[in-house]
């Protein structure tokens, strides 16, 4: 097993910061998948997580000058560790001023991976700092648990508001009630609902759009008022509506009612995908 | 702030009433009176001569500050050390919470300086690497530095957190830095001096582990310092706990000429005893939890005195110790 990636660009070290510092909110101990043309940080759907499960994808070739990994096998060319999303986003925090950022798979007394940054220096020599972030390789028979998971048949699709603006709201609610209900029609509206024995508030969302339906015939069937909704447990929203710090290129909602909420997130070329299951 | 708002400063004291009078005459004819109490206490005179150290560095504290920059602000200890092609290594310690902890997938402890648990028996539960804290290493140039002797290999680990706190104090003066150390165990005199003042600031540094249980000397008896390779650990294992009792610190102001050497009040812990002839202290004995072993103080492995009077000593020390500092005969 080897891997070994090199960073240049100024614009892609900020960016992989990015998406670094996002997944540090969204799990505090992810998996992260290499692959031949793809990074993943994954986090899978297990009751330690409240169920909430996370894939993000990123094309590695848009952020690394050189890129080079040796998988498990031939088969199975992939690697797959487990670590502690704060160590990765901190090592890159100290990268700002950077000429070149290494990352590598070493083995120091157990497995790291090690981020070597060559920082630009007033003086003629350089500095480096070197950040070995201690992972666990996870074994093949795990592996089928950290697939991409397959995109539920949606009740409802649409586009999301401002996320910054939804977060605003979400917090609020959370003062009021762990629980939440999220309820979208195909008429581009989306409702954020919480209630109590005391009080009900919902905050209503119009005019969002939806994206085309994968299948025509469903699209006859629904009334497009009617809405689909998912009672959530509002923290879970809160975690993910948190972790973005940008507001994404496109963001879509998919809601199987009663089921799981999926938010399907593009910032810039980085996917991410965030499940949020209903609560029993 | 205060040096737009306040005009004049008035330092006084008060013996009847046992109190540092401190007015500041500020703008617009306020005038700012603090009392402060204070209280008569012995004062120590640290033992220390950086002539007597053989390594030597000097940077400007900018630069030795910008160092300390990529460790995380809750790191208690730091590893300073001199790597290939006088290479200046700062590196992350970090105490090992159990004597599991630092022996990875499930191997046994490996005796020795590199790096995995000194004495304790073999673990053979696998621990979960990702638990592990992250280690980050610092690596500068000797070209950063204005004076660099110190051979390679040599290393001392010392509290991160006061050389922070004196860095910034240095660099706010904009001066440079100079630290004097020897082996680890031995002292690190970190010192700062301007037309002004002339500071020292004397660190303890952790000891290195005594290898033979049984072998009852003092704390000064030293193994060599572990080679220090470039990008790796200066390896040094959990420690003696022995040693503990032998560190203070204190800090030493001359005010321009030599003769006048005001100490700071710093309370001396009650459980220091008077400096004994080594080896008459406590060691370990097995191979158990440090915290088990009778006399000796918990594995907090050592506490450092900057502003006694402000930061008392976290865990006394139990044992007779071989002391560094003599007590003053009664001056105040």
């Amino acid at each position: 097993m080897k891997f070994r990636a090199k960073l240049v660009d100024a614009a892609c070290l900020n960016n992989f910061t990015r998406v670094s510092n996002m997944i540090a909110k969204l799990a505090k101990t992810c998996t992260l998948r290499i692959s031949p043309d793809k990074l993943n940080f994954v986090l899978s759907d297990k009751v330690a997580n409240g169920g909430v499960s996370m894939w993000c994808e990123l094309e590695q070739e848009n952020f690394f000058s050189e890129f080079q990994m040796e998988g498990v096998s031939a088969e199975n060319n992939a690697i797959y560790l487990e670590l502690t999303s704060e160590n990765l986003s901190r090592a890159l925090k100290t990268a700002q001023n950077a000429r070149a950022l290494k990352i590598k798979l070493t083995n120091k007394h157990f497995p790291c991976l090690t981020v070597s940054i060559e920082l630009l220096s007033v003086s003629s020599s350089s500095r480096v700092v070197t950040h070995d972030i201690p992972v666990k390789i996870i074994p093949r028979k795990l592996w089928k648990d950290l697939q991409e998971p397959t995109v539920p048949d949606a009740d409802v699709s649409i586009y999301l508001p401002v996320l910054k603006t939804m977060k605003s709201i979400v917090e609020k609610m959370k003062n009021i009630s762990n629980h939440l209900i999220i309820e979208a029609n195909l008429n581009g509206e989306l409702n954020l609902k919480i209630e109590t024995e005391l009080v009900c508030v919902t905050t209503h969302f119009k005019d969002l759009g939806n994206p085309p339906l994968a299948s025509e015939n469903a699209s006859q069937d629904r009334n497009s008022e009617q809405m689909a909704q998912v009672h959530i447990d509002i923290r879970k929203l809160l975690q993910f509506l948190a972790g973005q710090q940008v507001n994404p290129t496109k963001a879509t909602c998919n809601i199987v009612k009663n089921k799981i909420v999926h938010f399907d997130l593009l910032h810039e070329d980085v996917s991410l995908q965030y499940f949020i299951p209903a609560l029993s | 702030m205060l040096e737009k708002t306040v005009e004049k400063c008035c330092i006084s004291l008060n013996g009847r009433s046992s109190r540092l009078v401190v007015q500041l005459y500020c703008k617009y004819g306020v005038r700012k009176t603090h009392n402060l109490s204070f209280q008569d206490c012995e004062s120590l005179q640290a033992v220390f001569d950086p002539a007597v150290c053989p390594h030597v560095l000097r940077a400007p504290a900018r630069v030795l500050g910008e160092a300390v920059l990529p460790f995380p602000p809750a790191l208690a200890e730091v590893t300073l050390g001199i790597g290939r092609g006088h290479r200046v290594i700062l590196r992350s310690y970090q105490e090992e919470a159990g004597e599991g902890a630092r022996h990875g997938l499930g191997q046994g402890a490996e005796m020795g300086w590199d790096g995995a648990g000194p004495r304790f028996p073999p673990v053979a539960v696998p621990t979960d690497s990702t638990v592990k804290a992250m280690v980050t290493e610092m690596s500068i140039g000797g070209e950063d530095f204005q004076q660099l002797q110190a051979q390679e290999g040599v290393a001392i680990t010392f509290c991160l957190k006061e050389f922070r706190g004196l860095l910034s104090f240095a660099d706010s003066a904009n001066l440079s830095l100079s630290i004097y150390f020897d082996g680890p165990g031995r002292p690190a005199i970190f010192a700062i001096k301007d037309s002004l003042l002339d500071g020292h600031f004397v660190l303890a540094t952790l000891s290195e582990p005594d290898p033979h249980p049984q072998d009852l000397r003092g704390p000064e008896l030293q193994r060599p310092a572990p080679q220090l390779q470039a990008h790796s650990t200066p390896h040094l294992d959990d420690f003696a706990l022995d040693d503990i009792d032998s560190y203070m610190i204190a800090m030493e102001t001359t005010v321009g000429s030599e003769g006048s050497r005001t100490l700071p009040s710093t309370s001396l812990s009650p459980g220091l005893q008077p400096p004994c002839s080594p080896g008459s202290h406590s060691e370990e004995e097995d191979d158990t939890e440090p915290s088990t072993v009778p006399g000796t103080p918990p594995p907090k492995k050592f506490r450092s005195l900057f502003f006694g009077s402000i930061l008392a000593p976290a865990h006394s020390p139990q044992g007779p110790s071989p002391v560094l500092a003599e007590d003053s005969e009664g001056e105040g």
